[in-house]
């Protein structure tokens, strides 16, 4: 009986994680003028309206671009550092993991203050590069920690077969390691990139004037009460960042059962 | 040059970027505000740089900031509770079922790669005038006109709940997931009742996953100032808020300076009593 009552409480917990969520994309296909029930009818004007939306378009093209930008930059330092750690004997490792993740050990509110007030006074202004900037050094703890998590499963014996069998260290990284790698570097650029296409907490302080991410301007459009472009506008990302990393996971998965792994 | 010394070389020069980038855009930044909180904003609009302790007298002694600083850990206590009871029966449940173990952990990894700003909006489609909650309530006779249910207190700490308990859920789950169940069994066969072995047993090994999950939520709730802005009303402002209004609208960029470091120092006090007492390894495993 116990066990039938955390059974309902579960579904009940699990209907308050998607039922909001499920009637942003459901009302995304609302026929009526109104971003509301009642549903008058099934529609896709609202996704037409929302690609001929100039500040939109442009919205999506920062958030793409930053995005991008960000996992590039965030996932080359983050698989260096857990090269590093895991597989080298580094002394004072435990307090070097201890920085690498304090970006995210700060309240990002004040990692925020303090990144646009430095660099305002080092003379680098509110602008696409300060968004950067903040990006990966809020995205980069989370690369280290699924990249490392990862790396720890890659046995060390297949790099010392390629060595002993007259590869140099290079040929080895770039033949051997890196591909065996290459799932956890493609994972830890995903969650760069979504964590950085979701940022708003500190990209609101950072983004310049007239420059919007998609969740900026979601927030801006929130203050003129809520439309069925702002629904459709959510379905969108919803499809773009839960779609991505599942098919990226099946990529992950193909190669590595091409690779033997 | 030695093979040694090479050797010994390499993981610095790996880890330099990284640290690098840290060190220059998080651990100077955080000094230079320090600096920053004791200038002063004159009234021309410029900072004079200096030691003045005003901001810090204005932050420390207004009773304004006391009591939205009060009132945001208790939205942050309130959030953090409601997270474990609604969640911790959740985890438990994944942990011990069998078959779907798999579909109910990847549906609960979902929530972390649904955008904060359109999970938090999207109660103004359940609760406003002309939401879900309301139509549903006209349609079935209850009321006449729609309620106004949002902008309150209420519906922050709703919001944050929906933000936070997938943090809360997925760290009681690590950690009872690694307590073997026959424990559970050979407790039952001792002569316990099934509550009591939970009590006695489960639950005791399971807390340093609730204490993450705890830290978690309370940290990342009592640091947000878009929810409030979504779903409060005029008066709701937390912290955080405060820190925002400072920096970005009025400009006053030492005071919003002391006021972030307050809320720093507030918050890391808390990290810092967690690791002295548990140490970051479990808060990592629910992260990683």
């Amino acid at each position: 009986m116990g066990w039938q009552l955390i059974r309902f409480w579960t579904l009940l917990v699990y209907l308050f994680m998607f039922l909001p969520v499920a009637v942003v994309v459901l009302l995304s296909f609302n026929a009526s003028q109104f971003g509301s029930f009642p549903m008058t009818g099934f529609s896709i004007r609202w996704f037409v309206e929302l690609a001929q939306n100039e500040a939109i378009l442009r919205a999506f093209r920062t958030s793409m671009i930053l995005g991008a930008l960000t996992a590039l930059i965030s996932t080359t330092l983050g698989v260096l550092a857990s090269l590093a750690l895991v597989r080298y004997r580094v002394p004072g490792s435990n307090l070097i993991s201890t920085l690498l993740i304090a970006p995210i050990l700060v309240p990002e509110v004040v990692l925020a203050v303090a990144l646009l007030l430095f660099l305002n006074f080092m003379s680098i202004n509110k602008s696409f590069a300060l968004l950067l900037f903040g990006h990966v050094i809020f995205t980069l703890p989370f690369v280290v920690l699924v990249v490392q998590a990862r790396l720890v499963a890659i046995r060390r014996d297949i790099e010392e077969a390629a060595l002993s069998l007259g590869a140099s260290p290079v040929q080895t990284f770039f033949e051997v390691t890196l591909p065996l790698m290459l799932p956890a570097v493609l994972a830890g650029g995903l969650f760069a990139f979504t964590i950085s296409f979701d940022d708003i907490t500190g990209t609101l302080f950072w983004k310049p004037g007239g420059v919007e991410t998609v969740p900026t301007q979601i927030f801006a459009m929130l203050r003129n009460s809520i439309s069925p472009e702002i629904n459709a506008l959510g379905t969108v990302m919803i499809v773009l960042t839960v779609g991505l990393p599942l098919l990226g996971a099946a990529i992950a998965r193909q190669l590595a059962r091409k690779s033997g792994g | 040059m030695s093979v040694e010394s090479r050797e010994a070389r390499q993981p610095w020069i790996l880890l330099s970027p990284a640290l690098t980038a840290i060190i220059l855009l998080l651990f100077v930044p955080l000094g230079f505000i320090v600096v920053y909180s004791f200038w002063l904003r004159t009234a021309t609009g410029a900072d004079q740089a200096g030691f003045f302790l005003d901001n810090w007298q204005e932050a420390l002694t207004d009773s304004f900031y006391r009591d939205i600083l009060l009132n945001t850990l208790k939205i942050a206590g309130i959030t953090t509770i409601v997270c474990a009871l609604m969640g911790y029966p959740a985890a438990y449940f994944i942990a011990r079922s069998r078959g779907n173990k798999a579909i109910l952990l990847l549906l609960l990894m979902l929530p972390f790669w649904i955008s904060y700003i359109i999970r938090t909006m999207s109660w103004i489609n359940i609760l406003g005038v002309s939401g879900a909650l309301n139509s549903v309530l006209i349609g079935v006779g209850i009321i006449d006109e729609p309620i106004q249910m949002l902008y309150n207190e209420t519906t922050v700490i709703l919001g944050l709940v929906h933000f936070l308990l997938p943090f809360m859920i997925l760290n009681v789950f690590v950690s009872l997931d690694g307590i073997d169940e026959t424990l559970e069994d050979a407790a039952n066969s001792l002569g316990a009742t099934r509550w009591q072995a939970f009590t006695e047993v489960t639950l005791p090994l399971s807390l340093p996953g609730l204490a993450a999950g705890g830290l978690l939520c309370f940290v990342l709730g009592a640091g947000t100032y878009i929810t409030p802005l979504v779903l409060g009303g005029p008066t709701d402002a937390m912290f955080a808020n405060l820190v925002f209004e400072a920096i970005i609208t009025q400009l006053n960029w030492p005071l919003g300076s002391a006021l972030s470091l307050m809320l720093l120092a507030v918050l890391g006090a808390l990290v810092l009593i967690y690791n002295r007492y548990l140490g970051m390894a479990q808060l990592m495993k629910g992260l990683g």
